[in-house]
C-alpha cells in the first residue's frame, strides 16, 4: 500500500497541477494500491508550519518507508516515478 | 468609556531595535512595516542582531516577534544565546516565537512550486500571536531551493508583498561573501537589495591581525542615516555599535563641582582640583610617576566614598597596589570595602573597540563615578591608530555623558619630544586638563617635574613644580629658579640650604650687633648718670661757697663797724642794711 500526503495551497495553479499529476500517476502505476491525503495549507496553516512545509505543493510519501518529500507540481512524471522508486 | 484625553498616538515610522548605537545611526531603528535586509559574511553577527531586534520588541515595545530559522534549529540558536545576558526565556513562547523552517534534507524537486505553504503557516502564527516583528534568518538557504533566478525573484517579491500586506516590520538576513559585498550581479540576493526599504551590511575583517567588526547602513528609504561604517563589538549584552557623538544629542550635565586630584598642592595649582566629569590626561615618559599621580586621584576619590575603577594595562592590580603603597597611597583598604575595583586589563585582548566596550561594561557594573585608565596609550597598540583615536574620542564622550571623572595616563614615546605635542591618540586635544610630567637631568640626577599644560575653564598655575615621592605620598615643591636657572632635587636642596645658612649667619650677626650696641648704650647711660651726680656735687659746692663768702663779708663788715665803734671813730655811719642769714 502506498500512502501519500500532498500539501497544497488552495487551488493555485501549481497545487491544482500537482493534484492532477499525482492522481494520474497513481491510477496508472499503483491502481488500487494508494491513498492520498490532501492538506490545504490555507485551511490548516498551523499544520504546514508544524510539518515544516515551506513550499507548496509538497508531496510526502508516508508509506512505504523511507519517507521522502518532493516539492513542485510533479510535472516531470519520469523523474517523480524514479524518485518514488516506481519506474 | 470616556473620551480619550490623548489623541490616538501616531505609530512611529521606525521600530526601535534596542541595539546600542544602531538606533542612533538610523535615527530610531528599522523602518516600521517594511522589510530590511541584513547581509554579512559568516560569523558577522547577523543572527545576534536579528534576535536582539526581536527581543527588544518583545521586552520593551509590546511588539511580539517571530523568528523563522532556515539554517539552524531554534533549539541550537537558543542554546547559543544562553551565554548572553538577555532574559530570553522570560518572553520565549509568550512574546517571542521560534519557527523551525529548515528544509528537509531529503527534499527532491520536480516542477514549479511556491512559498504559499510557509506564508499561510506564518499568517496563522501572526494572527495567533499578534506578532509585529518577524525575522527570516538565512533567507539564502530558502533561495537556494528555488530552481532559477527568475523564480527566486518572483518568490522574493511575493514574500516582500506579503510582509507589506501584513504590515510586519521584517528583518531578512542573508549571507554575503567573507569580505564586503561584491558586484551586485554576483550576489544571489542582489535584487533583494533593490527591493527592500533598508539595507544593512555587516562585515568582519582583520586589521593587522586584530579582529574588527563594522556595520554600515547601505540604504534607508525615506530617512536620513549615518552613512559611515561604524565599528561594533559583540559583548555580553549583544551588539554595541560605536558611534561618535552626534549632533542633537543631549549635552552632558556640566557642573562646576571640583574633585581633588589627590595632591593638595596640585589642587591649589588647579584652583581647586579637577572638575567633576572632566577628562584628565597625564602624559610623561616611563617612570615619571604617572601611575602614582593617578593612584593619588583614585585614593582621594575612594576616601570621599566615590566608587572608582582603576584599569591597569601595564601591570596586575595587586602589583599596582603594592607599588603605590610604597609612596603612601594605600588602596587595598578600598578594594576590601568594595569602593575600588582594580581591573587588570592585560588579559583583555582585542581591538580598541573591544577594550572600550569591556571597560564601559565594567564601569557600569561597578557603578563607577571615577575611572582611571593607566595607560590609555594601549589603545593605539590594539589595531590601527585611526580607530584607536576614534575610540579615545568615544571614551571621553562616554565618560562625559555619564558624568564620570576620567583620569588617563598616556605614555609618551621616548623619541617624541613634548614639542611635537600630544599623544599618539591625539587625546590631548580632547582632554580638559592635561598634566605633563617629565624629567630634568641635572648634576647626575633625574628629578620629576610637573606642569599643567592646559586646564579648561580653570585658572591654573603656569609654574613647573618638582614632584617628590615619599613614604607619605606625593608632594609638590617649588623649584628653585634664580638667575634663569632651574634647579631641582639635591641642587635645589643645596641651594636652599645654603640660603638658609646664610640667613642664619646674618641673623646671628644682627643679634650680636644689637647686644654690643645695648652694652654701649648702657655704658653711656652710666656715664651720663655719674656726670649728673658730679654736676649736682659741683652745684652744691658752688652754693656753699657763695654762702660762706657772704657770711664772711657780712661778718667782716660787722667787725669793721664794731671796731670803729670801739675806736670811737667819727666817720659817718654806714647805712647798710645788714642781711641776716
Amino acid at each position: 500500500m502506498h500512502k501519500f500526503r500532498l500539501y497544497v495551497a488552495g487551488d493555485t495553479q501549481n497545487s491544482a497541477q500537482a493534484v492532477a499529476n499525482l492522481t494520474a500517476m497513481c491510477r496508472t502505476y499503483l491502481p488500487d494500491q494508494y491513498e492520498i491525503e490532501l492538506v490545504d495549507v490555507f485551511r490548516e496553516p498551523k499544520r504546514a508550519l508544524e510539518d515544516r512545509i515551506l513550499m507548496t505543493p509538497t508531496l510526502v510519501r508516508l508509506e512505504p518507508s523511507p519517507s521522502g518529500r518532493i516539492i513542485g507540481n510533479l510535472s516531470q512524471t519520469q523523474f517523480v516515478l524514479q524518485a518514488l522508486g516506481l519506474a | 468609556m470616556g473620551v480619550p484625553l490623548i489623541a490616538k498616538q501616531v505609530t512611529p515610522t521606525k521600530a526601535i531595535t534596542g541595539i546600542v548605537g544602531f538606533d542612533e545611526m538610523t535615527g530610531g531603528g528599522l523602518p516600521r512595516g517594511r522589510t530590511t535586509l541584513l547581509a554579512g559574511g559568516p560569523g558577522s553577527g547577523k543572527t545576534i542582531f536579528a534576535v536582539q531586534f526581536l527581543l527588544h520588541g518583545a521586552q520593551a515595545c509590546k511588539e511580539p516577534g517571530i523568528f523563522v530559522a532556515f539554517e539552524e534549529a531554534p533549539k541550537r540558536i537558543l542554546g547559543n544565546f544562553a551565554a548572553f545576558g538577555w532574559k530570553l526565556t522570560q518572553v520565549l513562547d509568550k512574546k517571542l516565537f521560534f519557527v523551525d523552517a529548515q528544509p528537509m534534507p531529503d527534499l527532491i524537486q520536480s516542477g514549479n512550486f511556491d512559498l504559499s505553504g510557509m506564508l499561510a503557516g506564518l499568517q496563522a502564527k501572526i494572527k495567533e500571536t499578534g506578532a509585529r516583528r518577524i525575522v527570516f534568518d538565512a533567507l539564502d538557504v530558502l533561495l537556494a531551493l528555488l530552481p532559477d533566478h527568475a523564480t527566486r525573484k518572483i518568490e522574493m517579491h511575493r514574500l516582500n508583498q506579503w510582509l507589506l500586506d501584513h504590515e510586519m516590520t521584517a528583518l531578512v538576513t542573508a549571507k554575503a561573501g567573507a569580505d564586503d559585498v561584491g558586484p551586485s550581479s554576483e550576489q544571489p540576493y542582489a535584487f533583494m537589495q533593490f527591493m527592500v526599504d533598508c539595507s544593512v551590511i555587516l562585515n568582519h575583517r582583520m586589521d593587522l591581525g586584530v579582529s574588527q567588526r563594522n556595520i554600515r547602513v547601505q540604504k534607508y528609504r525615506g530617512s536620513s542615516f549615518m552613512e559611515d561604517e561604524s565599528p561594533f563589538v559583540i559583548g555580553r549584552d549583544g551588539f554595541d555599535v560605536a558611534i561618535a557623538r552626534m549632533l542633537g544629542r543631549v549635552d552632558a550635565n556640566v557642573t562646576a563641582e571640583r574633585v581633588s586630584s589627590g595632591v593638595k598642592r596640585m589642587d591649589t595649582m588647579l584652583g581647586g582640583g579637577y572638575y567633576r566629569g572632566a577628562s584628565v590626561l597625564i602624559t610623561g615618559f616611563p617612570g615619571t610617576a604617572k601611575t602614582t599621580l593617578s593612584g593619588a586621584f583614585a585614593e582621594a576619590a575612594c576616601a570621599r566614598g566615590e566608587r572608582t575603577m582603576f584599569v591597569s594595562f601595564d601591570s596586575d592590580g595587586s602589583e599596582v597596589i603594592r607599588n603605590l603603597t610604597s609612596v603612601g597611597i594605600r588602596l587595598a583598604r578600598f578594594i576590601k570595602n568594595g569602593t575600588l575595583s582594580m581591573v587588570s586589563a592585560r588579559t583583555i585582548t582585542g581591538s580598541a573597540e573591544t577594550l572600550l566596550v569591556r571597560m564601559k561594561t565594567l564601569a557600569k557594573e561597578h557603578r563607577a563615578r571615577c575611572v582611571v585608565i593607566d595607560p590609555v596609550s594601549t589603545f593605539s597598540k590594539a589595531g590601527n591608530e585611526l580607530t584607536a583615536h576614534a575610540v579615545a574620542e568615544r571614551l571621553i564622550d562616554w565618560s562625559k555623558a555619564e558624568g564620570i571623572t576620567l583620569v588617563c595616563t598616556s605614555l609618551l614615546d621616548e623619541m617624541s619630544s613634548q614639542a611635537n605635542g600630544g599623544t599618539p591618540l591625539q587625546i590631548s586635544t580632547l582632554a580638559d586638563t592635561w598634566i605633563h610630567l617629565n624629567y630634568l637631568v641635572q648634576a647626575g640626577e633625574r628629578n620629576r617635574g610637573m606642569s599643567i599644560i592646559k586646564s579648561r575653564g580653570t585658572a591654573h598655575s603656569n609654574q613647573v613644580r618638582e614632584m617628590i615621592l615619599s613614604d607619605n605620598g606625593v608632594t609638590l615643591a617649588d623649584i628653585y629658579t634664580a638667575g634663569g636657572e632651574v634647579l631641582m632635587g639635591t641642587m635645589r636642596w643645596q641651594k636652599e640650604s645654603a640660603e638658609r645658612i646664610a640667613n642664619e649667619v646674618a641673623e646671628v650677626a644682627g643679634k650680636l650687633k644689637r647686644v654690643s650696641l645695648d652694652a654701649e648704650e648702657a655704658v653711656l647711660e652710666v656715664r651720663a648718670k655719674s656726670l649728673q651726680t658730679e654736676l649736682i656735687a659741683k652745684q652744691v659746692e658752688k652754693a656753699l661757697l657763695v654762702r660762706t663768702t657772704d657770711t664772711r663779708e657780712r661778718e667782716s663788715a660787722v667787725r669793721k663797724i664794731r671796731m670803729s665803734e670801739l675806736r670811737g671813730a667819727d666817720a659817718p655811719k654806714l647805712r647798710r642794711k645788714v642781711k641776716t642769714a
